[in-house]
């Protein structure tokens, strides 16, 4: 009985620790008939290859930790922007399958049979190469609303600049402060007194004032500027000033999100459609009104079955946006896996930082949204 | 006297009500329908804002008028109740029709009305719509790739071949049903491959030798998921047991797997697959890169099917385990027996799902150099006798993958239903 346990293990163990071993000499045979010697001291190395688009100032004179964390913000950004507009159309395409209206209901439900049925790969393809080149050239863009021009180069707005921004940051940043403890302090008067106090009221109004302050008597001021067409040479024209947001990284949020929106609203869907009709009754029968239904019966419970279906889309469209290799927007994959590689040729070691850095992503987001889990789920007695 | 309560349609002057109401709906959908279809504005006398609401408020107003409940006319009840609850559902449902009626000329032209398709270069290609004759000329292209021409009877034979071995299990007699599961398991895919090396791949029995690189398309599409999805399920199933025994080793041993393939996107491993994995092996030791890749595909849905699987595990409920023990059956009989072929029924349109994924990700193995059709759309597209197509290349290929997606999910939605069984 014992053995029977004991020896699936042992030989399991062995066999993971022979293959492992097995890979780890070949590595090193091959790596001693190469030339190639193992280690991270290429990190420190100057890199000299350029990036179109990065958040930090980089060129090529610096090291390739710097153009790594230049690629890693550049993942971090599109994936960031996508969840959010993933989870705004999510909701409501999730919530117009559950209209009443028959049209509604059917144009929801065909773009979600449409547009996670064709790979994502040719949506990104479709919207970079045969959708964002259709638009017009710079000098010939007409401007919407006359500030925002949508051109082939790319998606250009005003950009704000700010006079002593960091004491608006540090006033914002009280504000969100402040609002916890009147959060805590809700929370404690409806336990110990049964009282209701309007938090979200006073929470906006909070988020609102203390920043607007700062603009009277902080010094804080805000001006924005214009982006202008500048000609280069004689049918070369280009937008300067203002915020440009490369095509590149357009197609990409817009394909993503789109492709990712229709995972969200059936996630929307499911949550919905899985409370019981019973608890609505129940909540209508004790006298709660149709907001407080909404807010305290309905969406506590929903949020439960909606969020950890939803964190599985959320990391998948994080995995998914190292497509943008494709499309060549400057992502982890494309300068660190591509273009570092092949400058450094230290396959082993940049491929596993690519891959350690995309499973830290992973383990850290789906950890907070256990948290987050746990910490709604029911507690059952 | 007509007593007549625009605000209040009620039933007394249900006629009126219809009459008017009808008209007006029928005047907003009228004039939208002239101007996106023959570019005449029939109120362009008002102001242009005027000019531009006056659909919708036109066809808000006349939806309102009909809003009777309780009419006694069937088809009014069920066109309230579906489409005109309210002002807010009425003005979506105008909107959503106006939509169509303004994107169907435009679409209808490209795709069909001015578009070419005979010729066989791309001066046969004058009108504004989509030049189908690129799609025409590269068909070939796209569903084999850069296989050789005169082989073609080659890749058709052998896909022949395997749908028609895949329909055995619809026509084999009772009695020998219960070998089906071995036969779609584990003979049916070492035919494939034998197939697949003699005929395909070629080499011997006088048939040339076609190397990897230039098979593509969509062929190649089928020929790697396929194997992946052989591969993976197994693989899957016993990653999904490993991680529920309560032997630690092989508990973590497989949760650390799954995690590990969870977390890091295909693309890394395609690309892990292309320049890592070589040097993993040894030196003189070749192996394909459409191996390479097929290897590295099944492994990271493996992980996928697990956690599809581990969820029918779960589901599952004691009583189940308590009976097939006390039964006296052991781990393995337990399994085969009572437990897998319950968890699997559960689980149909997770895996399904996980299959679907698997289809749409084999367009990625282009960053190892072997084109599918998505592949060889980018490298058509950059052909100089062939610029400017891109459109024609992507609608072809979004089509061809949507309707194998949509029959796929379609199939598991049958295969749920005939599974289902009432506890």
């Amino acid at each position: 009985m014992k053995l029977k346990k004991i020896l699936p293990q042992v030989i399991t163990l062995l066999v993971v620790i022979l293959i492992f071993s097995f890979f780890s000499l070949n590595a090193q045979i091959n790596m001693a008939t190469r030339g190639i010697d193992f280690g991270y001291g290429f990190l420190t190395q100057e890199s000299s290859f350029d990036v179109q688009f990065s958040l930090i100032e980089y060129s090529g004179s610096d090291s390739y930790a710097r153009a790594y964390l230049v690629g890693l913000l550049n993942t971090l950004l599109v994936s960031i922007l996508g969840i959010i507009f993933c989870t705004i159309l999510g909701v409501i395409v999730g919530i117009a399958r559950l209209s009443p209206n028959y049209l509604i209901r059917t144009t929801a439900a065909w773009y979600v049979e449409f547009f996670r049925n064709i790979p994502l790969l040719l949506q990104i393809f479709f919207w970079y190469y045969a959708a964002l080149r259709a638009l017009p050239l710079p000098q010939e863009a007409e401007p919407m609303l006359g500030t925002f021009y949508l051109t082939i180069k790319g998606f250009y707005t005003p950009s704000l600049v700010w006079i002593n921004l960091d004491i608006f940051i540090y006033s914002t940043i009280a504000a969100i402060v402040g609002i916890v403890f009147v959060r805590l302090y809700a929370k404690k008067l409806r336990e110990n007194q049964g009282k209701h106090i309007p938090v979200l009221n006073i929470s906006i109004t909070i988020l609102f004032i203390l920043p607007l302050l700062t603009f009277f008597i902080g010094g804080v001021n805000v001006t924005y500027e214009l982006p202008i067409l500048k000609q280069l040479a004689k049918t070369s024209f280009i937008f300067e000033g203002g915020l440009s947001i490369p095509p590149e990284l357009l197609s990409l949020v817009i394909a993503l999100s789109l492709y990712t929106a229709t995972f969200i609203a059936e996630c929307v869907r499911a949550g919905i459609e899985g409370i019981s009709k019973g608890q609505r009754e129940a909540a209508a029968s004790i006298g709660l009104n149709r907001k407080q239904i909404l807010n305290l019966i309905i969406m506590p419970q929903a949020l439960r079955i909606i969020i950890p279906p939803a964190t599985n889309q959320y990391l998948n469209l994080t995995k998914n946006s190292s497509l943008a290799a494709a499309i060549a927007y400057p992502d982890l994959v494309l300068v660190f896996a591509g273009t570092a590689l092949m400058q450094t040729g230290k396959a082993i070691e940049i491929v596993s930082i690519t891959m350690l850095t995309y499973l830290t992503l992973s383990l850290l987001i789906s950890l907070l949204m256990n948290w987050y889990n746990a910490r709604i789920a029911i507690v059952e007695k | 006297m007509i007593n007549f309560n625009y605000l209040n349609p009620s039933k007394n002057n249900l006629r009126l009500n219809l009459i008017i109401g009808l008209s007006l709906v029928f005047l907003s959908l009228f004039d939208v329908f002239l101007y996106s279809f023959f570019d005449i504005n029939i109120t362009s006398f008002l102001p242009y804002f005027v000019s531009f609401s006056l659909p919708l408020i036109l066809g808000m107003f006349g939806l309102s008028i009909i809003r009777i409940s309780y009419s006694g006319i069937k088809k009014l009840d069920s066109l309230n109740k579906n489409i005109n609850t309210n002002n807010f559902n009425a003005a979506l449902t105008l909107l959503i029709i106006f939509t169509i009626i303004k994107i169907l000329p435009p679409v209808m032209s490209w795709m069909i009305l001015d578009a070419n398709i005979s010729g066989d270069t791309k001066d046969a290609c004058t009108g504004s719509g989509a030049c189908w004759t690129y799609i025409k000329i590269w068909f070939k292209r796209f569903m084999y790739g850069m296989y050789p021409n005169e082989h073609i009877w080659r890749v058709n034979l052998a896909f022949i071949f395997l749908v028609v071995l895949a329909f055995v299990g619809f026509i084999t007699p009772q009695k020998y049903k219960k070998y089906l599961t071995l036969y779609y398991i584990i003979i049916y895919p070492i035919i494939a491959y034998i197939l697949i090396y003699y005929l395909i791949s070629g080499g011997s029995l006088g048939l040339e030798w076609v190397e990897t690189g230039a098979w593509g398309g969509l062929s190649l599409t089928f020929i790697v998921s396929f194997f992946s999805l052989i591969f993976c399920f197994p693989l899957g199933m016993a990653l999904a047991l490993g991680r529920r025994t309560n032997l630690p080793i092989i508990k973590y041993v497989s949760v650390g797997f799954i995690e590990f393939w969870r977390g890091v996107p295909l693309i890394t491993v395609l690309f892990m697959s292309s320049v890592m994995f070589p040097m993993f092996l040894p030196q003189d030791f070749f192996m394909d890169k459409l191996v390479r890749v097929i290897i590295a595909i099944s492994l990271f849905e493996a992980a996928y099917v697990a956690e599809v699987i581990r969820g029918g595990l779960q589901a599952l409920p004691r009583g189940q385990y308590d009976a097939s023990k006390s039964l006296g059956m052991g781990y393995w009989k337990m399994h085969i027996f009572v437990i897998l072929p319950q968890a699997l029924k559960l689980v149909i349109p997770g895996i399904a799902n996980t299959f679907l994924a698997l289809v749409k990700d084999t367009p990625l193995i282009f960053v190892v150099g072997l084109l599918e059709i998505i592949g060889m759309l980018q490298m058509a597209k950059t052909n100089p006798k062939w610029l400017g197509f891109a459109m024609e290349g992507y609608v072809f290929s979004a089509i061809v993958f949507f309707i194998i997606c949509y029959a796929m999910s379609k199939y598991s939605y049958n295969l749920e239903l005939k599974y289902k069984t009432d506890r």
